[in-house]
């Protein structure tokens, strides 16, 4: 019997390994065992992301900054679109700080497990480390760009209301559909690599189907309940309601939204789950 | 056996692959393009289609032992370090492990290029299991295992090879884990730094850990190992002491009694033989070797990159794994330059080999100017000295297991006569 240096009696950890069949649960304990690993992943994606470019961090600011002014002259000036109230540059810019998180979170996440198909074939750890890394680590470039909003909202002299307290919800909500996204995604571009082709276009499309560069009154009422399956409508109405102060949408719409967006959530995870035992194999 | 003495339990454990499903991914247009093909009689794919990588293998290993595993490339070997590393799951069969498990099928996994050293070991050794405090508190001594000390706040892409090397295999180096798998790691760096890490391995050996070691490096197993697996087509072909899983690993490789190796097929470790392949080397053309008798060797190679100032050698192990004699083509000063594409032959001959009669284990190799290993081919084959009329008739009929040099002298002697009565007193 194995001691340890105090001469306690030691009781070595069994690990168990067979063929596993079905449906597997996530083992959120092992998760947490791994957590440190999960912290180095995200910092490395970060560490490594501005490393080699002139701009840096800059990019963080330069990217929403260019949306803004692109959609801000195409919808707001030539398209005239309503922007309830609010200039519309600020209009545009609270709902890319959302959108650009979910965009690069879900792309990273889908091109993950990919990506590290090294380290998958060489080490074991929880593989849903990887997505969830990925989407993680975007959060750098949200926090950046939401002082820029902030720099925009005294510039158009704007009030600072308290509904900016909801702001890091609405944010995990943006991460968690899009990890929902990103496992499924992530899990399926193993298998097809078709999933990399198509993901410029899922994204795009995706943007279109969310307000966006437009408000929500322009969807017609009828189409309300179909539009608003999808969970960043109300994702981004919530920040333009926290940020802005403008209209919320009714309560059944957001519990639906968030509903589809939980069914994301845990399908995929189960998804990645049942696929990723493949993976070593496969990628 | 008590149960608690056992570390590893590999109870009919089996992995099945799909060929073609193997190393290639779907494209949704084949699945397409598949659901609409006629097939015959909806069968599923073949039984031809599959092989077993793994099958029926049966193992116990105790708490504190050092097992090699060895077999040719394909046997399995890298298959069973996997499934027992978690990274691919079994199709059949079931392994238990007591203790905290550390795998190392590689090191440096997820070494990033733009990252520094030091960012390096702490996203390494986290993903070899370590905690960032572990990490912390080993920093400096893992820094100066590696000898980069000077380097550690450079990103690793201005590393040479080397460096990057030594420095990966510094952080596995100091894992804890109860149980260590590891697979062909030690094939790295320059002979110095391996040799270091062969030491550090042998260490960790001592204190109690169990290991289980995968290698095509028949003196490493031999070094380390007091047991060995030896695998073939997936299954166990000899388990038992190391000696004997080596001597069937090298007579399986070859004809009973063959002076005349293929050599090109034999797997290599790491960049062995992607510049300058050994692929033939013959004893007096394939004839025989003789105790007492001049032995002409000579070795077939082929470059596949443009190699300068080249050496091969040739060295004679006993069963035991001792160098006990060895032939470089550089100790005169010697080295060529080969293009790429050329191809060759290289010999030597000896007036008279002073080798016993036995069985010897065979090292080939060859090295550039930079002391950079082309090839190498240790214990590779095994070679049997025959006895002739100039071996001594008492060695002649000795049983093996006991090679040397002989080398004939003459003696000279010089005696006294004896006084009986001085040497009475």
């Amino acid at each position: 019997m194995t001691k340890t240096e105090r001469g306690i009696p030691y009781k070595p950890p069994v690990t168990i390994i067979e063929p596993k069949k079905g449906w597997i649960p996530i083992d959120f304990r092992e998760l947490a065992q791994y957590r440190e690993l999960l912290f180095f992943l995200t910092w490395r994606d970060i560490l490594i992301r501005y490393k080699q470019t002139a701009l840096g961090v800059l990019w963080a600011v330069i990217q929403p900054l260019v949306s803004m002014v692109i959609f801000s002259v195409v919808f707001g000036r030539f398209g005239k679109l309503p922007s309830e109230g609010v200039p519309y540059p600020v209009f545009s810019f609270t709902a890319l700080l959302p959108w650009n998180l979910f965009a690069s979170a879900l792309t990273r996440a889908t091109a993950s497990v990919v990506g590290s198909s090294n380290m998958v074939k060489k080490i074991y750890f929880p593989r849903m480390l990887i997505p969830i890394s990925s989407t993680l680590s975007p959060l750098v470039d949200f926090a950046i760009s939401l002082a820029v909003l902030f720099g925009l909202m005294a510039y158009y002299r704007m009030p600072f209301g308290w509904g900016l307290w909801l702001l890091p919800l609405l944010m995990l909500i943006t991460l968690f559909v899009a990890l929902g996204v990103g496992f499924w995604l992530a899990a399926l571009n193993v298998k097809y690599r078709d999933v990399g082709h198509a993901i410029p276009f899922l994204v795009q499309a995706w943007m279109y189907a969310s307000p966006v560069a437009y408000a929500i009154s322009l969807i017609p009422p009828r189409w309300l309940p179909l539009y608003s399956l999808n969970p960043m409508v109300v994702v981004i109405n919530g920040f333009r309601w926290a940020i802005l102060g403008t209209a919320l949408l009714p309560r059944n719409t957001i519990l639906l939204s968030l509903a589809t967006g939980l069914v994301i959530l845990v399908s995929g995870a189960f998804y990645f789950r049942r696929m990723e035992k493949t993976f070593s194999d496969v990628v | 056996m008590i149960m608690s003495d056992i570390a590893i339990i590999s109870e009919n454990l089996g992995k099945k692959f799909q060929i073609g499903a193997l190393q290639q991914y779907e494209t949704l247009r084949d699945r397409v393009a598949a659901a609409f093909r006629p097939r015959a009689g909806g069968s599923r794919p073949k039984d031809a289609e599959v092989i077993w990588a793994l099958k029926d293998v049966n193992f116990k290993i105790k708490q504190g032992e050092v097992v090699g595993v060895i077999g040719r490339n394909g046997a399995g070997k890298s298959t069973l370090l996997k499934i027992l590393s978690k990274i691919t799951e079994p199709t059949v069969g079931r392994v238990e492990l007591h203790g905290r498990v550390g795998s190392l099928l590689e090191v440096g996994t997820g070494f990033h290029q733009e990252l520094t050293g030091r960012e390096n070991v702490f996203l390494n050794g986290a993903i070899l299991g370590m905690r960032r405090e572990e990490i912390k508190r080993r920093f400096d001594e893992i820094v100066a295992f590696s000898e980069v000390e000077r380097f550690i706040d450079t990103p690793v892409k201005h590393y040479s090879s080397g460096m990057y090397m030594r420095l990966a295999f510094a952080v596995a180096a100091f894992m804890e884990p109860e149980i260590l798998l590891v697979d062909e790691v030690l094939a790295v760096g320059d002979a110095q730094f391996q040799k270091k890490c062969l030491g550090k391995m042998g260490e960790v050996a001592t204190q109690g850990r169990t290991i289980l070691f995968v290698s095509h490096n028949m003196s490493a197993v031999r070094s380390l190992c007091g047991r060995t697996i030896l695998l073939d087509s997936g299954s166990i072909a000899f388990e038992g002491s190391t000696i004997q899983a080596i001597d069937q690993y090298l007579t399986d490789n070859q004809e009973k009694n063959s002076y005349n190796f293929a050599l090109g097929n034999i797997p290599r470790t790491g960049h062995f033989g992607s510049k300058l392949r050994i692929n033939q080397i013959r004893f007096n053309g394939g004839s025989g070797v003789w105790h007492g008798q001049p032995m002409e060797v000579d070795i077939d190679f082929e470059c596949l990159a443009d190699v300068e100032e080249v050496s091969f050698g040739v060295g004679f192990c006993t069963r035991s794994g001792v160098r006990i004699l060895s032939f470089d083509s550089d100790v005169p000063g010697d080295r060529r330059n080969f293009a790429r594409g050329e191809a060759g032959n290289a010999s030597f001959s000896l007036p008279v080999l002073h080798l016993e009669p036995d069985t010897y284990n065979l090292d080939i190799g060859s090295r550039s100017g930079d002391n950079f290993g082309l090839d190498y081919l240790p214990q590779c084959g095994c070679v049997l000295v025959q006895p002739s009329g100039a071996t001594p008739p008492v060695i002649a009929m000795r049983e093996s297991g006991r090679g040397g040099i002989r080398i004939p002298t003459e003696w000279r002697y010089q005696t006294v006569k004896g006084n009986s009565a001085s040497s009475a007193k």
